[in-house]
């Protein structure tokens, strides 16, 4: 049995006096222990609220949340408040965006560290120094015991998410999440954090589930990639697959716009026309369907089931047929 | 930073390697402060001259030696003499004693009204900030109906409600008045914590509730609760001042107090100006030291202003 079962996952923000919005629309996808999940997609697809339903961190007022999450065997939808809190940072852990805001400014490095293990694992605050120097050290921050009196400000960004994923990984948990977590970065260092994490979960068998709109961060780490649209997934495959045979407009879109090494001088690259602001509901179309050179008449009419075709799991009237150059280029 | 940081201070800020907390930073660029100097000496005077007071006091201020020299008919009090620096006040009592050992009232009223004021607006702006929802709701309402009446009459109506007025009645009335000046100030800064990316991420650690707040939400919280507290020491001082002024103060008058000085020349002011003068110059002077100070702080505890 898979470690993660995410089964048909929606979310619902209502504010009174508003139109619901749905942000998370009936998505469903596995991790196995110790694999590597990919989910990809551009600002406002989803991502980032699909991970926070996943760890119970929506506010309770105004978002709903329905499907299930079965994690180890339990649904965490169905947990209390205290359970869940004991599961978040022991078994489950998460990885945020933007490492300087993700930590605590007052407080020094090394209180941030012993706190979740004095926490969850119940350690005294001496061995929990003494285990925190350690994690450091693991995720290759210099000269840890300089750095465990040190204060957030003091730290770069690099150094600031390898402590966040410290922390993260602290009490060993079987799963995480990590949203986003080069994006704040710069190229170099981005690098750098995607080898340590991708060292760190082979050494512990631990499961990532990593959240992205960087194909290039999921080229280098993913086994399985789930590419969402307006909420939904609309291609799920393995990464090789994926990406030597996008059959998902919107995949093959994507791939598409990011600039090649081998193109030629000159060669422009090339967009995905019009913004999410274009999407139309799912009820009754594509959401893609606005934006999509393959859009076809039904595109506009009837939802698209998702399908196992063409050994992978795919939500479109008229895929990509493998070998179709990029989509014709647009004026943008 | 208008208060002159150097190009050397940027660059010693960057030197420091070793573990610097938001209270040590803050530090760092207070000492380099023209401002918060004049301020610190202000204060650190006056409380060394008020503990001092009884020691340093030439003569026993409730003592009326002088009393042969006041003639009420003739409006005569004792003027300056040799052991007498200022002369006498109206009850031939000597005028530097007293002055001396009122700035110990001042002290204890003031620094007393601050410290149960900052308790309460501490316990109800956690509550409010922490908990939200109908809590907050109510702690709010409250402070806004305390904050719609203007804080001296507010401290008067307190002040007055009690039967036999005493030191005590006027720390709590002038702290009262500024307990919900705290507590919105914390509450606003709490809210603004909840919603904060490291919060979240303590939340996704499993953090419990208690820690969330008192470790996390509450120490980033305090920075202007801080500042302002330097403040409310000069408005409580003045505050303070003006109950006594009015007669609304300790009623046993051979303790000093600065206010209830003022208050007793009112009749002679014209004729022997100086008795006023004195007290109001020394509450000016306590109540500006303690404001350059919290101005000061305020800057250095900006985040802005960390490097």
């Amino acid at each position: 049995m898979a470690l993660l079962e995410v089964r048909d996952l929606s979310v619902v923000f209502q504010r009174k006096g508003e139109e619901p919005f749905r942000a998370v629309d009936g998505v469903s996808f596995d991790v196995e222990p110790g694999q590597t999940v990919g989910l990809v997609g551009e600002s406002g697809c989803g991502k980032s609220v699909t991970s926070l339903a996943i760890m119970g961190l929506l506010p309770k007022r105004g978002a709903t949340v329905t499907g299930t999450v079965t994690y180890d065997g339990t649904d965490l939808l169905k947990l209390s408040d205290k359970q869940m809190r004991d599961k978040r940072g022991s078994e489950l852990g998460m990885v945020f965006q933007d490492p300087l805001s993700s930590l605590n400014p007052v407080v020094p490095i090394g209180l941030q560290v012993t706190e979740v293990l004095e926490r969850h694992r119940g350690m005294p605050r001496k061995e929990a120094m003494i285990e925190a120097k350690d994690l450091l050290d693991k995720v290759g921050i210099p000269d840890p015991n300089r750095r465990l009196k040190e204060y957030p400000h003091q730290l770069s960004g690099g150094m600031r998410q390898r402590a966040l994923i410290a922390i993260a990984l602290a009490c060993r948990p079987k799963l995480l999440i990590a949203d986003e977590p080069t994006t704040a970065l710069d190229v170099t260092i981005q690098a750098q954090i995607l080898s340590l994490m991708k060292e760190l979960v082979q050494d512990l068998g631990t499961a990532l589930v990593m959240i992205t709109h960087d194909l290039g961060v999921v080229a280098g780490l993913c086994d399985e990639v789930n590419v969402l649209y307006g909420g939904k997934v609309v291609e799920k495959a393995m990464r090789h697959k994926l990406f030597a045979e996008p059959r998902h407009p919107y995949t093959h879109g994507l791939l598409a716009s990011i600039p090649r090494l081998d193109a030629a001088p000159g060669e422009k690259l090339t967009p995905i026309r019009g913004s999410v602001a274009d999407n139309i509901p799912w009820t009754s179309a594509c959401a893609f369907a606005p934006r999509c050179p393959n859009a076809l008449d039904v595109c506009v009419q009837v939802t698209p089931p998702e399908e196992d075709q063409l050994g992978r799991l795919l939500r479109c009237h008229n895929p990509v047929v493998p070998g179709t150059p990029a989509a014709e280029e647009v004026p943008v | 930073m208008a208060l002159g940081v150097s190009k050397k201070e940027k660059i010693d800020g960057l030197a420091d390697t070793a573990g610097v907390s938001l209270a040590a930073s803050a530090w760092k660029r207070l000492k380099r402060s023209p401002v918060f100097l004049i301020g610190a000496t202000i204060i650190g005077i006056f409380v060394v001259l008020s503990v001092l007071a009884p020691w340093l006091a030439p003569h026993d201020p409730a003592d009326k030696m002088l009393i042969e020299q006041v003639v009420k008919a003739r409006n005569e009090i004792p003027p300056a003499q040799p052991g007498h620096l200022l002369g006498g006040d109206l009850q031939g009592r000597d005028f530097f004693s007293r002055l001396l050992v009122g700035s110990q009232q001042t002290l204890i009223v003031g620094v007393g009204a601050t410290l149960i004021g900052l308790t309460g607006g501490l316990i109800l702006g956690t509550l409010a900030g922490a908990i939200g929802g109908w809590v907050d709701s109510i702690v709010m309402r409250l402070v806004d109906v305390m904050l719609s009446l203007p804080s001296l009459l507010l401290a008067f109506s307190i002040a007055a409600m009690f039967a036999r007025p005493s030191q005590f009645t006027v720390i709590l009335a002038v702290a009262i008045v500024q307990i919900p000046v705290f507590a919105r100030l914390l509450r606003g800064s709490m809210l603004a914590q909840r919603h904060s990316d490291h919060v979240l991420a303590a939340t996704a650690l499993g953090v419990k509730k208690g820690a969330i707040v008192f470790r996390h939400m509450l120490p980033n919280s305090l920075s202007p609760v801080i500042v302002q507290s330097t403040l409310v020491l000069a408005t409580a001082i003045i505050e303070a001042a003006a109950l006594s002024f009015l007669g609304l103060g300790n009623p046993d008058d051979r303790i000093p107090e600065w206010g209830q000085m003022l208050g007793d020349v009112q009749n002679v002011f014209d004729t022997h100006p100086h008795l006023a003068a004195w007290p109001a110059v020394c509450i000016i002077i306590v109540a500006l030291g303690f404001t350059l100070m919290g101005e000061t702080l305020r800057e250095a505890l900006d985040p802005k202003n960390r490097r």
